[in-house]
């Protein structure tokens, strides 16, 4: 008898675990040695211990870049979220809307990021382009606006990008939350006289939880790794205004080539995405505890 | 609490109706007294859910008009008609505590506090919910939550009628028979309208007085469960009520007697005279527990063939032969029958005749 | 073929699903596996199948060892609880496509599936999908898939508990005649005595994983080893009371008093359990021993043809079947009737002392 049989599915993961190790764990494990070594050329290196970590956990500038990354990270939750969720709310449950409006969300997720850059480099150019323009024409602002020129401007325009991108992310997920619940809870408030927003507190949201959750932990991990956007807008300025941590880690790991103390600065950088992720999960999960989805 | 009229209700599910099988509810006209227990029973697809959401306000009927105690609300919401229902699955705030899920639609209706606190305790005290009153109403089991679900019902005290949607179809089987005796209890005790929908003939017939079958759209009959099993007005009735069904025998009138392929029945001289009145296509029907099978013809004993004799426990259901019809009769535990030839004698008073499957009277 | 299951446990982290079940099929044969739900049933049913590997313990089949052979090599059958087809094949290649699999020729597999089809009535169906039959007929394609495989061990998990009331009662015969023709193992799991006794054969009783008592279904039916059997094995469950047997009468409850003749004849002096079946229990007189009952109505269930009165006695529950339906005011005070000759006796452990002798018993009021 052939009981070999019931082992054969490890064939079938093997080219995953083969994958996953080449494209995950060996870069990783030559990051972990490049952190506690100085490279000087090919075959020339010496083992420093901690001491890249010191040095880039002392470092100003990284922790200008950590609070800009927070910061932003934080406005992007705050506004994609309960965005997301109000556009999912207002979007048609039945009829030949509901593919309509699934298109025209979608269609900002389809485009490649770096077409995207381009698009709204030149739709805020204050001399072409329509959005900055426009805004300077109503002369409302105190300072012509021009991301190249004025920190503030550059970071809206960044924000409003990052806003426009993955917005419609959050509201798909959110409009499948919804179109998850069952017709009867509905019914159910309207008999017990619920007001549209207890409607919303007591059943929409709660059983929106589990997509939400979701959501939250792909914008958190996206947006704090952001690259794309701030590069192709400005490189990082002006100044160092839209500098957030990978933009100031490629300067240091590509640029300056110091691959040690970038090196030191991945993990480090690694480190923060994951423990925050985790943090998030446990909170949403605590907040709905005893909730069988 | 309420008297409900309907009045000729039909309902399409199409936007426009044409042909008569379109519609999911045919003419629907009928008047539930308040502080009745009524049971909408019939099979899957049969209309008892659409119609238990007219009442309700959940969906408006195509035609036709539904009055409480006189008072037209065929257009009203349900908030605004004043019923509670009870959904197949639970429906729970999650979120909420047991006391803030009876407590919610009292907040909604603006009534104060110690009002509500006093209006919960009441109904948790009914409902044997106290000792879970502060528990997250997410984590308790099906049969708990399904009474926070009627809690919430029974917390308005002007409540004009609570509709039961297959209530306990997530309930454990040796739990259900707990929770239909507590149904029936608040029910003496509070004496609220209260209308139950379900395919289950042992929750409709235990738990209401008057029973409707419905079937296709229509109510064919609406009576005591006792009713319904002893004088079915026709024959799905027949059929659907009792395990097995009624059997029915079509047959052809010969002065007092039922001649079913050459055998001959006799019926009691009132009915057969009825049926001779009556055109269309006869039936006799009885019920498999008043068949008497023996082992010698006696008088008027009708020669027949045991086919199959399924042993139950309690009794034994036995596949008899007549002709070409099939007859299922019900055999007490210890009473002899055997395979091969046997006699059946059908008492003239379970009889009932039956004329294009309405019953003849 | 002949299948076996030598000392099978299975235990999901600290949880023991099965303990140490030993039993045999032979082929033909008609096995019922009777229990509440959760008892185990399906866990058995799904090691015996393949589908899950014990924790210890061997499954043989004709002597050989399969115990982790993946369920494709071996030749089974299953019906879940749930109408399992494949949404996309028609009732016709949804029955056909256990066939094909096992690369039957073309005409072969086009006489099984009408053959199979005929047999649960679903000829005139064979073009529709899935989705466009009632919850029965799909069941009845489920059936028909597993049946038109010759597979040598049938298994049917609760086949007809997600059906209604009425198409249960008529596929329950028909599966009965299917089974006879059958030259397979047979096994049936259901929670209901009724089903199980139905469809006869033998049967096992199981309760938290652990076998109680095997044998032909009548036998067990008729003496059920223990209380916890009885239990099982009743519906509703059987009534107790609690007595004592001492200068040759036995005194039940508070003041009854009974005989001891035919099988209590020989019961010694001291404290016993008395069981009897609710359609034991009469609201007429059956004979002239007749024990008197009085009691107070908690609720009548009416299931279609008979009426259970659920009656409260010396703070013991009881519940009466009666034939016929009947109505009860929650609260009425009733006299139950008992024949001294239809108690079960068990003893303080729970365990069968003397079962009603049924040859000499005549069931219902004179």
């Amino acid at each position: 008898m052939d009981k070999w049989q019931d082992n054969k599915a490890w064939f079938l993961v093997l080219p995953v675990f083969v994958i996953v190790a080449f494209s995950a764990l060996i870069p990783l494990m030559t990051v972990v040695n490049y952190s506690v070594q100085d490279i000087f050329g090919p075959g020339e290196a010496v083992f420093v211990g901690t001491e890249w970590f010191k040095e880039m956990l002392a470092n100003k500038r990284l922790h200008d870049a950590l609070l800009r990354q927070f910061l932003f990270s934080g406005l992007v939750l705050l506004i994609e979220i309960p965005l997301g969720i109000l556009i999912a709310l207002a979007m048609p449950k039945k009829g030949w809307g509901v593919s309509t409006s699934l298109v025209i969300l979608a269609l900002p997720l389809l485009i490649p990021w770096n077409v995207i850059g381009t698009i709204w480099i030149i739709f805020t150019r204050p001399d072409i382009g329509l959005f900055g323009v426009g805004i300077n024409s109503l002369h409302l602002l105190e300072v012509p606006f021009d991301h190249t020129a004025t920190p503030l401007y550059a970071w809206i325009t960044v924000m409003l990008m990052e806003v426009w991108h993955w917005t419609p992310l959050v509201a798909l997920l959110a409009y499948a939350g919804l179109r998850a619940i069952p017709e009867a809870y509905y019914q159910a408030a309207r008999i017990d006289g619920a007001s549209p927003w207890a409607t919303f507190w007591y059943i929409q949201l709660p059983k929106m939880r589990g997509v939400l959750t979701i959501a939250v932990l792909l914008r958190w991990m996206d947006s704090f790794l952001i690259y794309a956007e701030p590069f192709v807008l400005t490189g990082g300025g002006p100044g160092n205004s839209t500098t957030f941590l990978s933009i100031y880690l490629v300067k240091i790991a590509l640029l300056q080539f110091d691959l040690g103390p970038g090196a030191a600065f991945s993990l480090i950088y690694f480190l923060i995405v994951l423990l925050f992720s985790f943090i998030f999960y446990q909170v949403l999960q605590r907040v709905g505890k005893g909730e069988k989805g | 609490m309420a008297r409900i009229e309907l009045h000729d209700i039909t309902h399409s599910y199409l936007r426009r109706p044409k042909k008569e099988s379109d519609y999911a509810l045919k003419g629907i006209d009928d008047t539930w007294e308040d502080g009745g227990a009524y049971a909408l029973l019939g099979p899957s697809g049969c209309g008892k859910t659409t119609l238990l959401n007219i009442i309700s306000g959940l969906l408006k009927p195509t035609s036709g008009r539904i009055l409480y105690d006189g008072k037209d609300v065929s257009v009203l919401t349900p908030e605004k008609r004043n019923i509670a229902q009870v959904f197949q699955f639970p429906v729970l705030y999650d979120t909420m505590t047991v006391f803030g899920n009876l407590a919610f639609p009292l907040q909604n209706r603006g009534v104060s506090n110690d009002d509500i606190r006093r209006r919960v305790h009441e109904v948790a005290e009914i409902l044997d919910l106290t000792g879970v009153i502060n528990k997250r109403a997410a984590g308790l089991t099906a049969d708990l939550k399904q009474k926070v679900s009627l809690g919430r019902g029974l917390v308005r005290a002007d409540v004009a009628a609570i509709l039961f949607d297959e209530p306990l179809t997530v309930i454990d089987p040796h739990l259900k028979w707990h929770l239909r005796r507590k149904l029936k209890e608040i029910h003496e005790q509070l004496k609220i309208t209260l209308i139950y929908v379900t395919h289950d003939q042992i929750e409709a017939l235990t738990f209401a007085d008057q029973v409707a079958i419905m079937v296709e759209g229509e109510i064919v009959q609406i009576g005591t469960p006792q009713d319904l099993f002893e004088n079915p007005a026709h024959t799905f009735v027949g059929y659907f009520i009792g395990s097995p069904g009624m059997n029915f025998l079509e047959c052809t009138l010969e002065g007092d007697t039922a001649r079913v392929d050459g055998a001959v029945i006799p019926l009691d001289e009132a009915t057969a005279a009825l049926g001779r009145e009556t055109k269309g296509r006869l039936e006799i029907g009885i019920r498999p527990m008043y068949l008497d099978v023996r082992s010698d013809p006696g008088e008027a004993g009708v020669e027949v063939t045991v086919q199959m004799i399924e042993d139950q426990g309690s009794y034994r259901i036995v596949t008899l032969m007549l002709g070409g019809h099939i007859l299922r009769a019900k055999v007490p535990e210890g009473k002899p029958v055997s395979e091969g030839t046997a006699w059946v004698h059908f008492p003239k008073q379970w009889i009932r005749l039956f004329a294009d499957g309405r019953v003849v009277t | 073929m002949s299948l076996s299951l030598e000392a099978v446990t299975k235990r999901v982290g600290r949880e023991i699903h099965l303990d140490n079940i030993n039993l045999e099929f032979e082929t033909g044969s008609r096995n019922v596996l009777l229990g509440h739900t959760l008892a185990g049933k399906t866990s058995l049913l799904r090691m015996m199948a393949g589908l899950d590997r014990p924790t210890s313990g061997k499954i043989l089949v004709n002597g050989d060892d399969v115990t982790g052979i993946k369920v494709r090599r071996r030749n089974i059958a299953m019906v879940y609880q749930q109408f399992v087809n494949y949404p996309s094949l028609t009732v016709y290649d949804n029955i056909a496509s256990p066939l094909r699999l096992s690369g039957e020729n073309r005409k072969e597999i086009d006489r099984r599936v009408r053959e199979t089809a005929a047999m649960l009535h679903l000829d005139p169906l064979l073009d529709r999908l899935p989705a466009e039959l009632s919850g029965g007929q799909q069941q009845r394609t489920a059936i028909a898939r597993a049946l038109a495989k010759k597979s040598d061990l049938l298994l049917l998990d609760e086949p007809l508990v997600n059906l209604d009331f009425k198409l249960r009662e008529e596929l329950r015969v028909e599966l009965q005649e299917i089974f006879t023709q059958r030259k397979a193992v047979v096994v049936y799991t259901t929670t209901e005595p009724a089903e199980a006794l139905m469809l006869g054969g033998n049967i096992v009783i199981i309760d938290k994983g652990r076998v109680l008592q095997t044998g032909s279904t009548e036998d067990v039916y008729r003496n059920p080893a223990t209380r916890r059997v009885a239990d099982i094995f009743s519906d509703p469950p059987m009534n107790y009371l609690n007595g004592t047997v001492s200068e040759g009468v036995a005194r039940l409850g508070s003041g009854i008093t009974i005989p001891l003749k035919e099988h209590l004849k020989s019961l010694p002096a001291g404290e016993y359990i008395f069981g009897v079946r609710s359609h034991h229990l009469f609201l007429s007189r059956t004979s002239e021993d007749d024990a008197l009952i009085d009691a107070t109505v908690a609720l009548s269930e009416i299931n279609g043809s008979e009426t259970f009165i659920h009656a409260d006695y010396d703070s013991s529950r009881l519940v009466i079947q009666a034939s016929g339906i009947h109505p009860f005011r929650i609260g009425a005070p009733i006299t139950i009737h008992v024949n001294p000759c239809s108690f079960f006796v068990y003893d303080e452990s729970g365990a069968l002392v003397a079962s009603p002798d049924h040859c000499a018993f005549e069931g219902g009021p004179l």
